[in-house]
């Protein structure tokens, strides 16, 4: 196990949330709002290769943030514009992130099914 | 009234207690943490099984879409949350917490009107954007590389 | 002055029955004994939350006309409201007892508007028997106006709970005691406040508005009254309805209950800054305040429920929360 690296997500993965924190409390921008700023963040920092820093260092701490969620589709951009030229442009972010979109759509069906909403206790 | 718009909104602000930030930012680093090193231990996982590193990461986010679902799907998620905030609401499993929660909500309206045309009420917005996002940048990347 | 917006009911406008149902959260909160009925299924036996809501209302209005003695062929009108879309809960719920129907929105201040407008019915002759009603849903309104249940949205403190709750009256032209006096009709009032987050802070000026036009219409003073209850201001709202009076030299602050703040023990209980929705004042008055003006332990009450009148569509507009509050008055 590599415990260096755990830590390394621990905390940078908990950095991003904070900052999300500070934004909701101190500018009272909606969660809607903060989770489209961090997608197009992720892009943008990814695009000026600031973000690749980030993932080798802190891995999933990184990659778990829906930041990460926008480094995965510049990452497809790229790689599909490399492979295959032009088309890549709008082939490579949803072919790099499929497996994630792909994913909690199928789930977010299956679990429709499946469960039902409950009434919610304020006190828990 | 006999107040101003301005004089009331400073009445407002000062008769609103305020969000407790110190409590909310430590809930947050905490959780969303931990939520971070689950992946880590997730990617190691299948690390150890696959060599291909696209493959591990694209299997970690997956894996972590279906936590966040199951928990959804369990009515737990939202407790978490209550606590959690943004911790919650940033990694990924938050994002699967926004697609399933529509869908179940919307389910006694139907299939294909309820859950389907709603599971991405909160969600759809990150895809828009992310993807148009991602589309621009290709674009540059195209000219300028 | 111009028009007076308060109407005295001088012809005998009597409570006969009245009945208030919640559901689980409410009914361990500290007026969890008052209630009539208390449902430990968030769904009351149906198969959706609206369904869920329609078979409040329905379960109340029914409590009321039984606790008056009466039958739903001897009713001559029906005021009912909920928060939503389309007024749903109402039409859907009450359509069984085949009385005529007026369906009313006036967002948390439903309830006194529906029991005023039943009143004047009365004073005016044109109905012997009406019943007023008002419900709300915690789980229906989360949907329509917020988020799915299952999400995990954070609320701020300033937040209010929509009570899962409903309450209905039965007035007519003959009784004893229990008589509905006046009522002050409300303004709609801007003060610029757009965070849905909160609604007491948006309804505060238009209850300060009407409480004030009340006593300067009637020539009364706080002291005339035993409570001064407003309907789901919750503590922020109160603390802000307490200091606009204040300023304009009215001490309502030994007088006044707040059914937002009443209903839930928000420490306790984790519901921020108290409860809101129409089932909140009207479950609240009906099985709080009534029996207690019943037993003659208060004597004369002005009740004033306060409503943030809003859609999600102003709300992404960046149009404010307009504020309307409208005032009873009770006593025996």
């Amino acid at each position: 196990m590599d415990w260096i690296k755990l830590l390394n997500a621990f905390w940078v993965g908990g950095l991003f949330c904070v900052i999300a924190q500070l934004l909701i409390d101190y500018t009272k921008m909606t969660p809607a709002r903060i989770m489209v700023s961090y997608v197009m963040a992720g892009v943008i920092l990814t695009a000026m290769g600031i973000y690749e820093p980030i993932v080798n260092f802190a891995g999933n701490g990184a990659t778990t943030p829906i930041i990460g969620f926008g480094y995965t589709l510049a990452k497809g951009v790229a790689k599909a514009i490399d492979e295959k030229g032009f088309i890549g442009i709008l082939t490579g972010g949803v072919m790099g992130a499929a497996g994630g979109i792909s994913a909690a759509v199928f789930f977010g069906l299956l679990f429709s099914l499946l469960c039902k909403p409950k009434a919610k206790n304020p006190k828990r | 009234m006999d107040i101003t718009k301005k004089q009331y909104d400073k009445m407002v602000k000062k008769a609103s207690p305020p969000s407790k930030v110190i409590r909310d930012v430590i809930f947050a680093f905490l959780i969303g943490g931990a939520i971070c090193t689950v992946g880590q231990i997730v990617n190691m996982c299948y690390g150890f099984y696959i060599q291909n590193q696209d493959d591990v990461s694209a299997l970690t986010s997956m894996t972590m879409i279906f936590l966040g679902a199951l928990l959804t799907g369990l009515n737990v998620y939202d407790d978490i949350a209550k606590y959690g905030g943004a911790g919650t609401l940033v990694p990924i499993t938050g994002f699967a917490n926004s697609i399933v929660s529509p869908a179940m909500e919307f389910r006694t309206e139907g299939y294909v009107l309820g859950v389907g045309a709603n599971m991405f009420k909160i969600a759809g917005p990150v895809l828009v954007f992310g993807i148009s996002t991602s589309v621009i940048y290709g674009v540059i990347y195209f000219f300028m590389r | 002055m111009g028009v007076k917006s308060t109407i005295k009911f001088n012809n005998g406008v009597y409570i006969n029955g009245f009945f208030s149902s919640v559901g689980k959260i409410e009914g361990e909160g500290p007026l969890g004994k008052y209630f009539d009925a208390v449902s430990e299924d968030a769904l009351f036996g149906a198969k959706s939350w609206e369904q869920a809501e329609n078979n409040l209302i329905k379960t109340t209005v029914s409590g009321a006309m039984t606790k008056a003695a009466v039958t739903p062929d001897e009713v001559d009108l029906l005021f009912a409201g909920d928060l939503l879309n389309q007024c749903t809960g109402s039409s859907f719920g009450l359509k069984y007892f085949d009385i005529p129907f007026f369906g009313l929105y006036g967002a948390c201040s439903t309830f006194v508007e529906s029991t005023a407008l039943a009143a004047a019915m009365i004073n005016a002759g044109y109905a012997k028997r009406v019943v007023a009603a008002a419900s709300s849903h915690f789980c229906s309104s989360e949907k329509q106006y917020r988020f799915p249940l299952e999400y995990g949205g954070v609320r701020t403190p300033t937040s209010q709970w929509t009570v899962t709750g409903s309450g209905a009256v039965m007035l007519s032209d003959k009784g004893t005691g229990l008589k509905v006096t006046s009522m002050t009709v409300g303004k709609m009032v801007d003060m610029g406040v757009c965070d849905a987050n909160n609604m007491g802070a948006a309804m505060a000026p238009a209850a300060a508005d009407t409480i004030y036009r009340h006593f300067e219409e009637t020539g009364k003073t706080p002291a005339d009254y035993d409570c001064i209850v407003t309907g789901d201001l919750a503590a922020v709202g109160s603390e802000l309805l307490i200091d606009l009076l204040s300023r304009k030299g009215l001490d309502i602050s030994q007088k006044h209950m707040d059914t937002g703040s009443m209903i839930f023990d928000s420490q306790a209980q984790g519901t921020n800054a108290g409860g809101s929705g129409c089932g909140c004042v009207a479950s609240v008055f009906c099985s709080y305040f009534v029996p207690k003006l019943a037993k003659k332990e208060i004597k004369k009450i002005l009740v004033v429920a306060t409503g943030a009148l809003m859609s999600t569509t102003t709300a992404q507009l960046g149009e404010p929360i307009i504020g309307i509050a409208h005032g009873i008055t009770v006593e025996i």
